[in-house]
């Protein structure tokens, strides 16, 4: 389903501040993986994630969705792939639009736009039903702004409009981190619901341990830029926050420290 | 005052046009387009060129639109493709319009004194020179509201609208940025250059100098439309736009009926601007709440 060859990303090339980001990673995630991602600041797990979006191309090696090669595609083609939350809330959604013309906007990712109305009746229909499964009771209120709502209602949302149509790719960047323990909770027990709905294939970056043991079918360690740990199935699911701490401390990189809250959460 | 008023009104309509276009690339775009002010000669400039040469005044209009489409094309591309940030890239494409307004016009400016217009068509049934175009204005401006207002529910259009809300997520839903901000400064330059077109023909003269403070005159009217007309849905934010466009008008008019010397006019346009456009500090300040905002203009 996803395919990453040797690749390597370096910022700030030639400069005092050179830094490896990502360094020769090679992955395959198989169709309906859940794959946690987790690493400390500047482990390259935001890098990977970005990489795969295609907000920046790669130095060196590969990308391949579906056996498509993507690496060169510019992020806005990439889209019709890919289903992405971002880990700001204001991120995935206009504020300035309602909440109908937002799930619009990606009711249409991966399809040509014209000149036709923005948004049809029969949407309406399909956005309603979808927008009671969230429970959040934002179906009676889809002619309000999204910027109305709140971090953890504006990080629903978007999941909503990243699964609206099947992606190929489900892209998760830390989007629980801006949000109060309680939301996050919420805002992760709708995604599991969703994947497992959809079978969708996922990769979720977090800072969250315990989260990146309870969710998925698969975990991988990020450290200076390469995979340091990948443990799936069996393996995975009997791992324990400890488990995890003693690996990063052998994995991690001399400039790399273990943020407080990737203990904590 | 009924001649000041019915003048005002006049201008307000015409200059109309040019405020829904600032309002698209300034608040739908949140880009702050200098290209206004080439443009706009560019459209007086176009027209009267064509109408001198003894063409149809509506192949005048008709050009100035194609014109003001092409400098906002010219605007979008230096600021997508070539990376120049967006206010750079329309100062350029003003100064560039100046050399070329004048190519166009071949003298610093043509007289249409006599000449068929747009608006002989309505004075040939008896109006007055006001009234003409104070009909041709509001059907122009009614005309372009609808069209917007069509547009902009499209599924283009909506496009549009969210790249200037959130280009990031636009990205993510698979909409290049790139022409969706170039289509929208097309389509506000457009406006401008009929705006131009309709100025020239009414005044009967296209002058090189006639673009300048244009888009200070524009943010002005944008922003009284905005205050004392609200900005619910789409359909009336452009409407508010015309207000505020005729409103302004009446302002200026008053100002100088109590005798404010014309000479100090973009002063105290200016200064308006700045007023309005500071409202959001002013009240904090009054409100004891300052802190540091994020971004900016």
């Amino acid at each position: 389903m996803l395919r990453v060859q040797n690749l390597t990303k370096v910022f700030n090339h030639n400069t005092v501040n050179e830094r490896v980001a990502l360094d020769n990673v090679s992955l395959t995630l198989d169709a309906g993986d859940f794959v946690t991602v987790i690493g400390g600041n500047g482990a390259g797990k935001s890098t990977l994630l970005n990489c795969v979006a295609g907000l920046y191309p790669p130095d060196a090696g590969s990308i391949f969705i579906d056996d498509a090669n993507v690496t060169r595609l510019p992020e806005y083609r990439r889209a019709a792939y890919l289903g992405r939350v971002f880990q700001d809330p204001m991120m995935g959604t206009a504020a300035d639009m309602n909440i109908e013309e937002n799930l619009a906007l990606a009711y249409r990712r991966g399809r040509p736009r014209g000149l036709r109305w923005g948004i049809s009746a029969g949407e309406r229909v399909l956005y309603r039903q979808m927008l009671e499964t969230l429970d959040l009771g934002l179906e009676t209120r889809m002619q309000s702004k999204v910027g109305l709502l709140s971090g953890g209602q504006r990080q629903a949302l978007t999941l909503l409009m990243a699964t609206l149509h099947k992606p190929r790719l489900l892209l998760l960047d830390e989007h629980t981190a801006a949000l109060d323990p309680k939301t996050a909770r919420k805002v992760l027990e709708l995604s599991d619901r969703f994947i497992q709905d959809g079978s969708l294939t996922t990769m979720m970056v977090t800072h969250n341990m315990r989260d990146a043991i309870r969710h998925g079918n698969r975990l991988i360690m990020m450290s200076g830029g390469s995979i340091a740990v990948d443990v799936s199935g069996e393996e995975k699911s009997r791992l324990t926050v400890e488990d995890l701490l003693k690996m990063f401390e052998q994995a991690r990189g001399t400039e790399e420290e273990i943020p407080d809250r990737m203990i904590l959460g | 005052m009924e001649q000041i008023l019915l003048g005002a009104l006049s201008l307000g309509l015409l200059w109309s046009v040019m405020t829904i276009g600032v309002y698209i690339t300034f608040r739908i775009l949140s880009i702050a387009d200098m290209t206004v002010e080439g443009t706009i000669t560019l459209g007086a400039a176009v027209t009267a060129r064509v109408i001198s040469l003894g063409a149809s005044p509506w192949l005048g209009l008709l050009l100035a639109i194609v014109a003001g489409l092409l400098a906002g094309l010219i605007t979008g591309l230096l600021h997508t493709k070539l990376g120049i940030p967006a206010l750079l890239s329309g100062i350029l494409t003003m100064i560039a319009l100046f050399s070329i307004n004048l190519r166009v016009m071949t003298k610093a400016n043509i007289s249409l004194l006599r000449m068929p217009t747009v608006y002989s068509p309505l004075m040939a049934l008896g109006l007055d020179k006001t009234w003409a175009v104070i009909v041709l204005g509001g059907l122009c401006a009614a005309l372009v509201i609808s069209l917007l207002y069509w547009f902009f529910g499209t599924e283009i259009g909506s496009a549009i609208r969210a790249t200037g809300a959130n280009p990031n997520m636009v990205r993510a839903q698979g909409i290049h940025t790139d022409t969706t901000i170039i289509l929208g400064l097309m389509i506000s330059n457009a406006l401008v250059g009929i705006s131009g077109s309709l100025i020239a023909q009414s005044q009967n003269y296209a002058d090189l100098q006639m673009g300048t403070g244009a888009i200070v005159i524009g943010l002005a009217s944008m922003i009284i439309g905005e205050v004392l007309f609200g900005k619910r849905n789409f359909f009336l934010r452009f409407l508010s736009m015309v207000l505020g466009s005729i409103t302004y008008r009446i302002i200026i008019a008053l100002v100088l009926k109590m005798g404010m010397p014309s000479d100090d006019l973009k002063l105290f346009t200016a200064i308006t601007v700045v007023f309005a456009l500071s409202l959001p500090k002013i009240k904090d300040l009054i409100n004891g709440r300052l802190r540091p905002r994020k971004g900016g203009v």
